[in-house]
């Protein structure tokens, strides 16, 4: 098998730092995403969590070079295996995806093409990321399918995207992101539309894939629950900002941010019943009116008046780090 | 009715749906005419004031069993009776139940204003005399769900996902039923907000005394909601028991199934057991126990017959021949 760039070990399969996303608009600029940093070890799998509108999909699509025009990078640096790709052009970063980041959306239907069957999507995808003659990757195509799981994989390559359940296509999408042998693969929501049982399986393959290849991936999602299953570390985002980012457990079981505490006390638990959830009144703010200081100031029950003022940064912690003043100097 | 405690009786309720190919095709392929049973012989009854959940996956047949239940679906056998309505009825057709969708922003006609689609059941059924008085009750309606009654001049699309199932809640209390069968209120919208819309259809059934028929794929939502849950499997249901007893002692094997593959945020299960197989199609299922080519315990007996519908050990019912005598 030849890997196209091998890396070295303590090479980041993915290290962003203060990226900035911004949309120009008639009535001025919208700030997206607002200095996000975050990155994903080889074979690790990093969570990144929060509601709609958080930015979260935003960032696995900068990361990927597939924002919607007129949204555009504004700051900050994306690196993919050590190799900077925030500033390549289109047809540079089309070279780059695919073999060095992959990518799994959420609906599996419109991620293949319904005019081809599975085996001639594969083959094509293989053949474009390396040397491989047509034989050889029709066989490499089916090794694939194996390894995620299709049963009679021989049979099913020529078999359309139309003729697989949900969860099988969902697979094969991992198989054809996995076809290039990436580095890092930006993972969109890809159990959002599968049914629990199924979801389960997908989650566990994902696991087990990324350990075997050493590939990074971002798992963007809204459900905690995948998140505690699945991920390594776990970054929570809010209004455009990375909020709390660190191990899994400890972001789960111990929040800090109050926003997260909030998110967390919403979920109901399958372990006991409670009279009432914990909520968060009101909503997240839109891109145009987020508050000055902590965008999380109005819903937040410890805001302080410095709160109001003062928009918090980062602070590394014991385990994680932190975005709120509760952390950083006092809240008044 | 059998019992004047009971909101609901639903009575061996079937519903088959004809998807067979257009005539010509099928003389030409001389294919016979294809049936699809979304649901097969369904029995449950709901006590008044309590909420009845029907859990399952896609396919499933539970929001099929929605709108049978609110008569957008004509039963193919069956019987479903409504308890008669405690309070007085206008003019019009008397409606028992009223539902809530899933998705709040197909459910909400665009070119209306708020307080239009809140009044429309209102003065369709004639509940209030006069506009100052509809105006007056769409805005305690406005109220009882969060909203502002200023809201009533703006239209849904200014409102976000949260919101607008709150106008979704409102019109649908709007014509006082007593009855609200909620089909996935909650699976469009983010975990915090669902926290609020779940807080306020409990207030609300405590407040007005409902009765909600409460269908979902989310167990964890559904053991906050309901008192009782039926467990759905390709059209039928497989178990059903009082939350606790069934969440405490799972006897069918699907049920169990469920319970183990679902993330729990508070005890996460990171190496668990790749559970095999997918719901087959219902326009073919397996012969025998619906369940036997997923099930980690069937026998000869279960790819056979199929199990009847039983009296469950600690009470409810189930339908699987391994599982425990009563």
């Amino acid at each position: 098998m030849s890997i196209a760039h091998p890396p070295a070990a303590d090479v980041l399969a993915l290290d962003v730092k203060g990226l900035s996303v911004e949309f120009p608009t008639r009535k001025g600029v919208l700030t997206a995403l607002s200095d996000v940093s975050l990155s994903i070890r080889r074979g690790e799998i990093l969570g990144v969590v929060g509601e709609s509108g958080a930015g979260k999909s935003m960032t696995g699509m900068a990361v990927l070079g597939l924002l919607e025009p007129p949204g555009r990078i504004a700051g900050g640096e994306i690196r993919i295996g050590g190799k900077r790709t925030d500033n390549l052009s289109e047809a540079e970063m089309a070279a780059i995806r695919g073999r060095m980041v992959g990518a799994i959306f959420q609906d599996p239907l419109t991620s293949l093409n319904p005019l081809f069957s599975v085996g001639q999507q594969l083959v094509e995808t293989i053949r474009l990321h390396s040397e491989r003659n047509k034989t050889e990757a029709r066989v490499y195509a089916v090794d694939l399918l194996k390894q995620v799981g299709i049963p009679g994989a021989n049979e099913r390559i020529d078999h359309y995207p139309h003729q697989f359940s949900g969860g099988m296509r969902q697979r094969v999408v991992i198989a054809l992101a996995l076809a290039g042998n990436p580095q890092l693969i930006i993972a969109d929501e890809p159990t959002t539309a599968l049914d629990v049982s199924i979801q389960a399986q997908i989650t566990a393959l994902l696991r087990r894939l990324c350990r075997e290849h050493g590939t990074g991936v971002m798992l963007v999602t809204h459900d905690m629950g995948v998140i505690a299953e699945t991920a390594d570390r776990v970054a929570v985002m809010y209004a455009g900002r990375v909020i709390e980012i660190g191990p899994v457990e400890e972001v789960l079981s111990r929040p800090k941010h109050p926003y997260t505490r909030g998110l967390m006390g919403s979920i109901p638990a399958l372990g006991a019943r409670v009279e009432r959830l914990a909520q968060i009144d009101g909503a997240m703010p839109r891109l145009n009116a987020i508050p000055t200081g902590c965008a999380f100031n109005p819903r937040c029950l410890e805001a302080g008046s410095r709160c109001r003022e003062v928009r918090p940064t980062m602070v590394a912690q014991a385990q994680g780090s932190v975005a709120c003043l509760v952390h950083d100097g006092g809240v008044s | 009715m059998r019992n004047a405690e009971n909101a609901l009786e639903v009575d061996q309720l079937s519903r088959v749906f004809d998807v067979s190919a257009p005539w010509l095709n099928r003389m030409i392929d001389r294919k016979p005419k294809r049936y699809l049973r979304a649901v097969q012989d369904v029995t449950f009854v709901v006590e008044k004031g309590k909420c009845l959940a029907l859990v399952g996956e896609s396919g499933c047949g539970k929001s099929t069993v929605a709108r049978l239940v609110t008569g957008l679906y004509a039963p193919s056998e069956g019987a479903i009776v409504f308890a008669p309505a405690d309070k007085g009825r206008g003019r019009g057709k008397p409606m028992e139940a009223q539902m809530i969708f899933q998705d709040p922003h197909a459910s909400l006609n665009p070119r209306w204003r708020v307080g239009d689609i809140i009044a429309e059941p209102i003065r369709e059924f004639g509940l209030r005399s006069g506009a100052e008085a509809t105006e007056a009750r769409v805005a305690e309606l406005l109220r009882t769900v969060g909203l502002s009654p200023d809201d009533a001049k703006r239209y849904p699309h200014e409102f976000s996902g949260g919101q607008r199932q709150r106008i979704s809640i409102a019109r649908a209390l709007a014509s006082e039923p007593e009855f609200l069968v909620c089909d996935e209120p909650t699976s469009a919208l983010d975990v915090s907000v669902q926290a609020q819309i779940l807080n306020l259809m409990r207030r609300l059934q405590d407040e007005l005394g409902l009765t909600y028929l409460f269908i979902s794929h989310n167990l964890a939502v559904v053991r906050h909601m309901a008192d009782r849950i039926s467990v759905m499997y390709l059209g039928r249901i497989v178990e059903e028991a009082d939350t606790e007893a069934l969440f405490a002692d799972p006897q069918h094997p699907y049920t169990r199934l469920l319970l183990q593959t679902i993330p729990d945020v508070a005890a996460p299960n990171r190496d668990r057991e790749l559970m095999g197989g997918e719901p087959p199609s219902p326009l073919d299922p397996p012969k025998g126990c619906a369940f036997h080519p997923r099930c980690p315990m069937a026998t000869d007996l279960c790819s056979k017959t199929a199990p009847e519908v039983r009296a469950r050990k600690g009470g409810g019912t189930v339908a699987c021949h391994l599982a425990p005598a009563a």
